[in-house]
């Protein structure tokens, strides 16, 4: 009998709270490193993002009613787009668009298929996915249809080229409260500041989000290489003369043959 | 085995590039040409950004030709003097090259306007010479001697004032179409991104009736000042000369080189244009297919101000 109070104790305590106020989910998340050099190996790599829910229910936790979408989101820069056409034959350049602060990657993991997640309306007000970021067109008097054409072809050359990428299932969660997210870095990752955003829906509901920002830079070396050539450009110049008369040189030692 | 380039931001295969240096250096050694015209599209279809591809491409067409023509030197097949004609020639037009190129591309086209000549050029040249060079075969093989000179050795060319000596190439002619054949290929060359090689080559045949082995190694010669030019020009201006890149490609490209110079020894004159005439024909009529054929993707992204 004294059983049967005591749990009826905590289900009227924990009923309420249930009811009236439901718990105040907050997410974060944290990066190992705030910037990632690309040294010469570098061919792309898997970047993992650790976050944590706060004051998760256990209950939606145990049901898997707990989504995360991280996105991890390059520089913006404009871009040009341009269509071919054929004109007597020969197919060239005539239509072009061009779009300002298109960001130059974005790679989205998540817990589940996004469609699966929630409804593409809260998508579209969260300019989530790649699908639903805002391309603004340089010339917005522009006819509507040859923006809406130019934007869908921009997000699937995007898309081809691996910088805008998905990666349904690469968000874990490792307990009750811990996830880990696993977003791609494409081999051209641009270097600048990124920035990697996470969003948590309970019940297919937006709930919260969290960011932080990365940077990602070239290595000492090409760091170097890159600032001698915009900054002296004859001098390297001169150098790139000068070692392909090296190596021309060399090779005629190392490899001739008669 | 992937590698990082500080230039073109992007990450690549030692591998696949040290195979093209190599496979072009071949052909450059072989022909006399820098090759730029073949390695150019290749970077391109490698995902290269056009660019950075042209300028490279000329930078790495110097390590090539170097070696090719220090070959051609140690055998005493390179004419010095009418390198350094041709030169002279060849920088008055690259100049006027460059100053065409800024304002084709600020006119926009220029990509289309490339091609075109490409395509142009290069079918021309690939066509004659192929037609020349079935032809000599065929005589070769009823047993003729042999030669260029049956078209009479004195056209025109031969008339004109202010001749000049070159002993090496066995000639005696006007300094001005040797002038103004650098000059037209400097021209050519600086438009196109390329070392103009493949035109030099069957012009100073054709043209002035150099012998082919001669050709070949002040082809090279004539070649390693020009893309070195245009290498300059793009590394000041453009910053688009990507010097891992470059140096990858170098290294296979001095190897084949190398390997080329000995394979043309055992080829005849005609043979080896027999040969050049078919690699010009295929890559102009590559570029054809690129202009004619429904491209995969209809759209493409550039970063603006760049073409």
């Amino acid at each position: 009998m004294r059983r049967f109070w005591g749990l009826s104790a905590i289900l009227l305590l924990a009923f309420p709270a249930y009811a009236q106020s439901p718990h105040q989910e907050n997410i974060q998340i944290g990066l190992s490193t705030d910037s990632v050099a690309i040294t010469a190996g570098f061919a792309g790599a898997d970047l993992t993002i650790f976050g944590s829910l706060e004051d998760a229910d256990p209950q939606v936790s145990r049901q898997g009613r707990y989504d995360v979408v991280v996105v991890l989101e390059g520089p913006a820069r404009p871009v040009v787009v341009r269509r071919k056409d054929r004109v007597l034959g020969v197919w060239m350049n005539l239509e072009s668009e061009q779009f300002e602060n298109v960001p130059v990657s974005y790679s989205v993991a998540t817990t589940r298929a996004l469609q699966d997640i929630t409804e593409p309306n809260s998508y579209k007000q969260l300019s989530l996915g790649s699908n639903n970021i805002y391309m603004q067109p340089a010339d917005r008097s522009q006819n509507p249809f040859t923006i809406a054409e130019f934007t869908k072809a921009l997000r699937e050359s995007k898309t081809a080229i691996g910088l805008y990428s998905e990666n349904v299932g690469g968000v874990r969660f490792l307990s009750q409260n811990l996830f880990r997210a696993t977003v791609r870095l494409a081999p051209d990752v641009p270097v600048g500041t990124h920035k990697a955003r996470a969003f948590l829906f309970k019940n297919g509901m937006f709930v919260k989000e969290s960011s932080a920002q990365l940077e990602i830079r070239k290595s000492g070396f090409e760091q170097a290489i890159f600032r001698l050539a915009h900054n002296h450009g004859f001098a390297y110049g001169m150098l790139s003369i000068g070692l392909a008369i090296v190596t021309g040189w060399l090779g005629r030692i190392v490899f001739r043959r008669d | 085995m992937g590698i990082y380039l500080p230039i073109a931001e992007i990450s690549v295969n030692v591998f696949v590039l040290l195979a093209m240096g190599a496979a072009v250096g071949f052909l450059s050694g072989l022909f006399g040409v820098g090759g730029g015209f073949l390695i150019t599209p290749l970077l391109i279809f490698y995902n290269i950004p056009p660019a950075i591809a042209v300028a490279t491409g000329a930078n790495q067409v110097i390590a090539s030709s170097f070696s090719g023509a220090l070959s051609h030197m140690k055998r005493g097949t390179l004419d010095f003097k009418l390198g350094f004609v041709l030169l002279a020639g060849g920088i008055v037009g690259s100049t006027a090259g460059v100053y065409v190129f800024s304002v084709l591309r600020s006119l926009g086209q220029l990509d289309l306007f490339i091609s075109l000549l490409y395509v142009a050029l290069l079918g021309s040249v690939g066509g004659l010479m192929l037609f020349e060079s079935v032809n000599a075969l065929r005589a070769t093989r009823s047993g003729a001697a042999p030669t260029l000179k049956k078209s009479g050795q004195h056209n025109w060319i031969h008339r004109l004032p202010l001749k000049m000596r070159f002993r090496t190439s066995k000639l005696f002619v006007s300094v001005i179409p040797v002038l103004a054949l650098g000059a037209a290929i400097g021209f050519l060359s600086s438009i196109m991104g390329v070392g103009g090689g493949f035109i030099m080559v069957p012009a100073l045949i054709y043209l002035l009736r150099v012998p082919t082995n001669v050709v070949v190694g002040t082809s090279l010669f004539q070649i390693i000042f020009t893309s070195g030019y245009t290498t300059l020009i793009h590394a000041s201006t453009n910053y688009t000369v990507d010097i891992m890149l470059a140096l990858l490609l170098m290294i296979g490209g001095v190897a084949g080189a190398q390997y080329g110079a000995k394979a043309g020894q055992k080829l005849r004159g005609e043979q080896l244009r027999a040969l050049l005439a078919l690699l010009v024909l295929a890559v102009a009529i590559r570029l054809a297919v690129d202009l004619f054929v429904t491209p995969p993707n209809l759209y493409s992204l550039s970063t603006p101000g760049l073409s």
